[in-house]
C-alpha cells in the first residue's frame, strides 16, 4: 500500500520546506487559493467522506459548512494536537516529521472557511513537537506560506502554536477552546457549538491534526480517489497505535476497514512470547474493551466497530494477553479517569472516583459480588447525563469490563486477591 | 410566544425562557443548584436534566430555550433516575453534618434529599473526601469546601456582578475545591450576596453562623434603610430581633443583591440606646414620664408659644429616614395643629462610609430623602437657625433628626442654642436627646408600617416585623397624639389611612395606596 499520511518513512528529511516543495508540498494549496471556489473546496471534501480521526468520525466537509457566510466576526481555525487519550502516539509523529503537512492543511482549511487566523493547540508535553511545528511555520512563514499575502494570494493566514498544561480533557474540542483563551479547561454546553460561538466568542472549526493532514492529498488527487481506499462511508488511510501484548507495537497507517486480526497478528506480529490473545482496547482507552473473539471478527473502520459495540475512537488497538488482570487494568483505567475528570459535572466528579474506590477494593480481593451491579449502576447514572463525553469514557469500559471478564472480578471476590498476582507480589503492590 | 407542554400541562412563555424559569409558570419545579436567574448558565450540577421528546439524551432544563411544540417530562421514569443519581453523586462525599451547619433548614440539598432522592447511602462513610473546614476567606464570609457542592455560583458572582473576581475553583475533579488565591482574601462590599446564593452551607455568613436555627426565623418584607437605593429586603426576625436581612429580587432596584453594608445595618436598629418610655427635662436630667402627661404637656407649651408668637415660632425637622407616611403627618400637624410653615429637612450621610459605585451603594444614607423631596419638603434647616437667632423662633420639634450628632454640639450649640424648647421624637438616645425639654421614644422602621421612596422614584413597602421596645410608638401615632391634644381632631394613626390622605393631596403620590405597592413597589407619579 502507498504511504500517505506518513511518506516521510519514504521521503528523508520531509520536515524541510524545500524537500516538501519537491515532494507535491504546497501544490494543494495553491490549487485551493487559486484554481477553487471555497464552495469548490467544501464540496471537495464532503465527496471524499472525509470523517474527523479525533474520534467522533464526523464528516469534515459538513463541519466546515456550518462556518457561517459572511461572518461579521473573525472565523477560527483551530487544530487539536492534544493526542492526549491513552494508547494514542500518531500526532507526536507528524508534528516531527510532517509539519509542512499539517500547515498546508491548514492553509486550505482557512481559506474553505474564510478564516485568517489558525492555533495549533499542542499538548502540554510535546516540547520537541512544539519546537519542529515551529521551524517549519518560520519557514512556510518566510518563504511567503504563511502571513499577511499567503503565496500573493492576497489572502491572510496567521498559525500559532500553543501548547496546553497537561489536561487530558483539554483534547476535548470546547475545553480546548476555553484553554485556549486562558481559562479551566472545562467543556462547554453546546448549543452553541463551536461553529457559532467558538474561540473567543467567534465563529470556530475545530479539526483534529490527523484529519487536516489528509486535507493536501484529497485536493491533490480528488474525491473519487480517496473514496477508493477503504469503505465508501468511512474512507482512506487511519494512523493506527498498536500497543500492549504484541511483537511489533508501533505506529502503522492502514487503510481503513482492515480485519483486527490481521492487525495484531500479521501487522503487529502476534501475542508477545508466545500467548494468547485475551481482550483488546479498541478507539482509546474510553471505548468498551473487546474479548477475544470480538476482536478477532473486528472490521477496524468507524462504521463497522460501532456494530460490535464499540468505536474506532482515534485508532488506538491496546492488545492484552491471557496473563493480563483485567481487573488491573480497569483499575487503571479508573483511576486514569478520576485523575483527569475536570470536575465540573456532579456525575463525572463523584462518580469517577466512586468507581475507582471499588475497583481499588476489587483488585485487592476485598469487593463484594453487590458491588458488580453498583458498578453497572454508577456507570448508568454518568453515561450521557454530563456537558461532555468524559463519563461516558469510563462508565462505558466499566459496563464492558463487568460484562465481559466478569469471572475475573468473580476470581478476585472468592480468592480474596488478585489471581494473576502471586502473594507476596500482591503484598508489595 | 412559544407554546409547549410541560409534564402535560400548556405553557405559554417567552421565546427567551429556559425550561426551569417556563415550568416555574405553571407551578412545576424543576430542581437545580447551579442555575441562578442573575448570572450565566454553567450547566454543571446536572440536577435539572429533563427528558424532552425528540432529543436522544436527557436535557438540562437550565439551558434549554422553550421551543413551540416541545413535549417536556420531569417526572418520566428516566427524569426521575437522573434526579436521584445526581443526588446520590452530591452526597456520596458531602460530610452530612447538617446538625451543626448553619444552612440546614434553608438547604437545598436537604430539600432535594426529601423531594426527590430519600434512598440510603451506598457510600461507605469513612471513605469520603477531605477537605478544608472554617476558613476564614475574608468579607466576614466563612467557607466549608467539604460541604460545597462546586455549583460555581459564588466565582460567578465574583466574576460577572462585581467583577473581582476573587473566588475560583481550584485542583481537578472531585479534589476540586473553591479557594481564595493565595494570600489574597476577600474584600468585597458586595461579599455576603455569595453566603445567599450558595445553595448548601459551603459559604456561611461569620456573623449569623452558631446564631440561630433558620426554621425560627419570620421573614418580613421590609426595605433596607442603609443608603438612597433602598433595596428590597426580608427581615429575618425571632422574638423582636432581627438576625438577619436578606436581599428580595426586585429589578429594578437591586436585582437579586444587597450591599454588606446594608446587610449589616440592622445591628444599630436594636442597641442598647433604644428609647423605652417618653423623657422630660427636670433638674438637668431626663426623666421618665407616662405619655398622657408628656403629650398634655407638649401640647399645652405649643398652645402658649404659638398664642404668645404665633404659630411660626414653632418649626419642626423631619429627618430623611423617616417614611413617607411620618414627613406627610408631620407636615399635616404643623400646618393645621400647629399653624406653621416651618418645616425642614435633615438628609446627612455619616462620613466614613462608602460613596456611589455602579451596582447598588449610593453616598446618601437616607432612605427617603427622595420621598421629603417629593412632598415638598425640602433642607431648610438656615433658615430655621436664622430664625433662632432674630428670636422669632422659638420652639423645635425634631422628629428622627439627630442634629447634634449632624452639626457637632459646637455648631448646633451656635445654630439652635438659644431655642426656649425642644420635643424630640427619636428612636435613640442620642445627643439631640441630651438638648432636649422633651423626648419622645418612637419605632425605629423595622417596626412599623408604611413607605420609603428611593432616589430613583419607587415608592416601596415597609412592614412590621415586631412590636417597638418599651413604651415606643410609631412615630405616626404619636404625631396623631400630639394633634389630638392640640385641637381635639382625630388624626389617622394606621399607615394605610396616612398614606390614603397622602396620595390624595400630595401630587406626587397621585394614584398610590400602600396596599397595590406590592412586592416590588411602584413609581412616583410623574410630575
Amino acid at each position: 500500500m502507498e504511504r500517505i499520511l506518513t511518506r516521510w518513512l519514504d521521503i528523508p528529511d520531509l520536515r524541510k520546506l524545500d524537500v516538501y516543495l519537491a515532494n507535491n508540498g504546497y501544490k494543494a494549496a495553491r490549487k485551493a487559493y487559486f484554481e477553487m471556489s471555497t464552495d469548490d473546496i467544501i464540496n471537495e471534501i464532503k465527496n471524499s467522506n472525509l470523517r474527523g480521526r479525533g474520534g467522533a468520525a464526523f464528516p469534515t466537509g459538513v463541519k466546515w459548512s456550518f462556518i457561517p457566510k459572511e461572518s461579521k466576526k473573525p472565523v477560527y481555525v483551530c487544530v487539536n494536537g492534544d493526542e492526549s487519550e491513552p494508547g494514542t502516539f500518531a500526532n507526536r509523529y507528524q508534528f516531527e516529521n510532517d509539519p509542512h503537512g499539517i500547515i498546508e492543511g491548514i492553509l486550505i482549511a482557512c481559506r474553505a472557511v474564510g478564516s485568517h487566523n489558525a492555533y495549533i493547540y499542542m499538548r502540554g508535553e510535546f516540547t520537541v513537537q512544539q519546537r519542529s511545528m515551529d521551524a517549519a511555520l518560520a519557514e512556510a512563514r518566510a518563504a511567503g506560506y504563511v502571513g499577511k499575502d499567503v503565496m500573493g494570494s492576497g489572502y491572510a493566514v496567521d498559525i500559532w502554536t500553543h501548547k496546553g498544561a497537561g489536561a487530558y480533557i483539554c483534547g476535548e474540542e470546547s475545553a480546548l477552546l476555553e484553554s485556549l483563551e486562558g481559562k479551566r479547561g472545562y467543556p462547554r454546553n453546546r448549543p452553541p457549538f463551536p461553529a457559532i460561538v467558538g474561540a473567543f466568542g467567534c465563529p470556530t472549526v475545530v479539526n483534529n491534526i490527523e484529519t487536516l493532514s489528509n486535507v493536501p492529498h484529497i485536493i491533490n488527487r480528488g474525491a473519487a480517489w480517496y473514496k477508493a481506499i477503504g469503505p465508501e462511508k468511512s474512507p482512506g488511510t487511519k494512523l493506527v497505535c498498536v500497543s500492549g501484548h504484541v511483537n511489533k507495537p508501533g505506529l502503522y497507517e492502514l487503510p481503513m476497514g482492515m480485519p483486527m486480526k490481521e492487525i495484531i497478528y500479521d501487522i503487529g506480529g502476534g501475542i508477545l512470547g508466545g500467548k494468547t490473545l485475551k481482550g483488546v482496547i479498541p478507539g482509546g482507552s474510553s471505548f468498551p474493551v473487546l474479548n477475544k473473539e470480538e476482536a478477532e471478527r473486528a472490521i477496524f473502520d468507524f462504521d463497522s466497530m460501532r456494530t460490535i459495540g464499540s468505536a474506532m475512537g482515534s485508532g488506538v488497538i491496546i492488545v492484552m494477553d491471557n496473563d493480563t488482570c483485567m481487573i488491573d487494568m480497569l483499575l487503571s483505567t479508573a483511576h486514569f479517569y478520576h485523575h483527569e475528570s475536570c470536575g465540573q459535572c456532579t456525575p463525572c466528579r463523584e462518580g469517577c472516583g466512586w468507581i475507582e474506590k471499588i475497583m481499588t477494593e476489587m483488585e485487592a480481593g476485598q469487593g463484594k459480588i453487590e458491588q458488580l451491579e453498583l458498578l453497572n449502576n454508577i456507570s448508568d447514572n454518568m453515561v450521557g447525563n454530563t456537558i461532555c463525553v468524559l463519563a461516558d469514557s469510563i462508565a462505558m469500559p466499566v459496563k464492558s469490563y463487568v460484562t465481559k471478564f466478569r469471572d475475573e472480578f468473580e476470581a478476585h471476590i472468592s480468592l480474596g486477591r488478585c489471581p494473576f498476582k502471586t502473594a507476596s507480589a500482591q503484598q508489595a503492590a | 410566544m412559544p407554546k409547549l407542554t410541560i409534564d402535560g400541562k400548556e405553557v405559554e412563555a417567552g421565546a427567551n425562557l429556559n425550561l426551569i424559569d417556563a415550568a416555574e409558570l405553571v407551578g412545576i419545579e424543576i430542581p437545580h443548584y447551579c442555575y441562578h436567574p442573575g448570572l450565566s448558565v454553567p450547566g454543571n450540577c446536572r440536577m435539572c436534566l429533563v427528558e424532552v421528546e425528540k432529543a436522544p439524551k436527557l436535557q438540562i432544563a437550565c439551558n434549554t430555550r422553550v421551543a413551540d411544540g416541545m413535549v417536556v417530562h420531569t417526572e418520566s421514569a428516566k427524569a426521575k433516575t437522573a434526579q436521584k443519581a445526581v443526588l446520590e453523586f452530591l452526597l456520596i462525599n458531602h460530610p452530612i453534618d447538617c446538625p451543626v451547619c448553619d444552612q440546614a433548614g434553608e438547604c437545598k440539598l436537604q430539600d432535594y434529599y426529601m423531594d426527590y432522592d430519600q434512598q440510603p447511602s451506598r457510600f461507605p462513610l469513612p471513605e469520603k473526601n477531605r477537605k478544608g473546614k472554617a476558613i476564614d476567606i475574608g468579607s466576614g464570609v466563612m467557607l466549608d469546601q467539604e460541604r460545597c457542592i462546586l455549583c460555581a455560583r459564588c466565582t460567578r458572582f465574583f466574576d460577572e456582578i462585581t467583577h473581582t473576581s476573587e473566588l475560583a475553583i481550584f485542583g481537578r475533579g472531585d479534589h476540586n475545591v473553591i479557594d481564595i488565591n493565595p494570600g489574597q482574601p476577600v474584600n468585597n462590599k458586595y461579599a455576603g450576596n455569595v453566603v445567599d446564593i450558595c445553595p448548601v452551607g459551603a459559604l456561611t455568613e461569620k456573623e449569623f453562623r452558631f446564631r440561630m436555627r433558620v426554621w425560627y426565623l419570620h421573614r418580613t418584607a421590609s426595605v433596607c434603610g442603609g443608603c438612597e437605593r433602598g433595596c428590597t429586603i426580608d427581615i429575618h426576625h425571632h422574638r423582636g430581633r432581627i438576625y438577619r436581612f436578606k436581599p428580595r429580587y426586585n429589578s429594578g432596584v437591586n436585582s437579586y443583591w444587597m450591599c454588606d453594608e446594608g446587610r449589616h445595618s440592622f445591628p444599630a436598629l436594636q442597641t442598647e440606646t433604644r428609647l423605652t418610655s417618653p423623657l422630660v427635662q427636670a433638674k438637668d436630667q431626663l426623666v421618665v414620664e407616662p405619655w398622657g402627661e408628656g403629650v398634655r404637656r407638649a401640647a399645652s407649651i405649643i398652645a402658649d408659644y404659638k398664642r404668645t408668637y404665633g404659630g411660626n415660632s414653632i418649626a419642626a425637622v423631619v429627618d430623611a429616614t423617616s417614611t413617607n407616611e411620618e414627613a406627610f403627618a408631620l407636615k399635616q400637624l404643623m400646618k393645621t395643629a400647629i399653624g406653621s410653615d416651618r418645616i425642614a429637612t435633615l438628609s446627612w450621610s455619616p462620613p466614613g462610609l462608602s460613596g456611589d459605585d455602579e451596582l447598588l451603594i449610593r453616598a446618601n444614607k437616607n432612605p427617603n430623602t427622595r420621598g421629603l423631596a417629593a412632598l415638598a419638603l425640602t433642607d431648610g434647616l438656615d433658615g430655621l437657625a436664622a430664625a433662632v437667632a432674630s428670636g422669632e423662633l422659638k420652639m423645635l420639634i425634631t422628629f428622627r433628626a439627630d442634629l447634634v450628632r449632624a452639626f457637632g454640639e459646637e455648631e448646633f450649640v451656635r445654630r439652635f442654642g438659644a431655642l426656649d424648647y425642644m420635643l424630640v421624637l427619636s428612636t435613640d438616645a442620642n445627643e439631640t436627646c441630651q438638648m432636649a425639654n422633651q423626648v419622645w421614644p418612637i419605632a425605629a422602621y423595622p417596626e412599623i408600617d408604611g413607605s420609603l421612596t428611593n432616589f430613583q422614584g419607587r415608592v416601596q413597602r415597609i412592614h412590621a416585623a415586631f412590636p417597638p421596645p418599651g413604651n415606643a410608638i410609631a412615630g405616626v401615632e404619636a404625631i396623631a397624639r400630639l394633634g389630638q391634644a392640640l385641637d381635639g381632631v382625630d388624626r389617622p394613626k394606621s399607615a394605610n389611612a396616612v398614606f390614603a390622605a397622602m396620595a390624595s393631596s400630595e401630587p406626587a403620590f397621585k394614584g398610590l395606596s400602600l396596599a397595590t405597592l406590592g412586592e416590588t413597589g411602584a413609581d412616583l407619579a410623574s410630575t
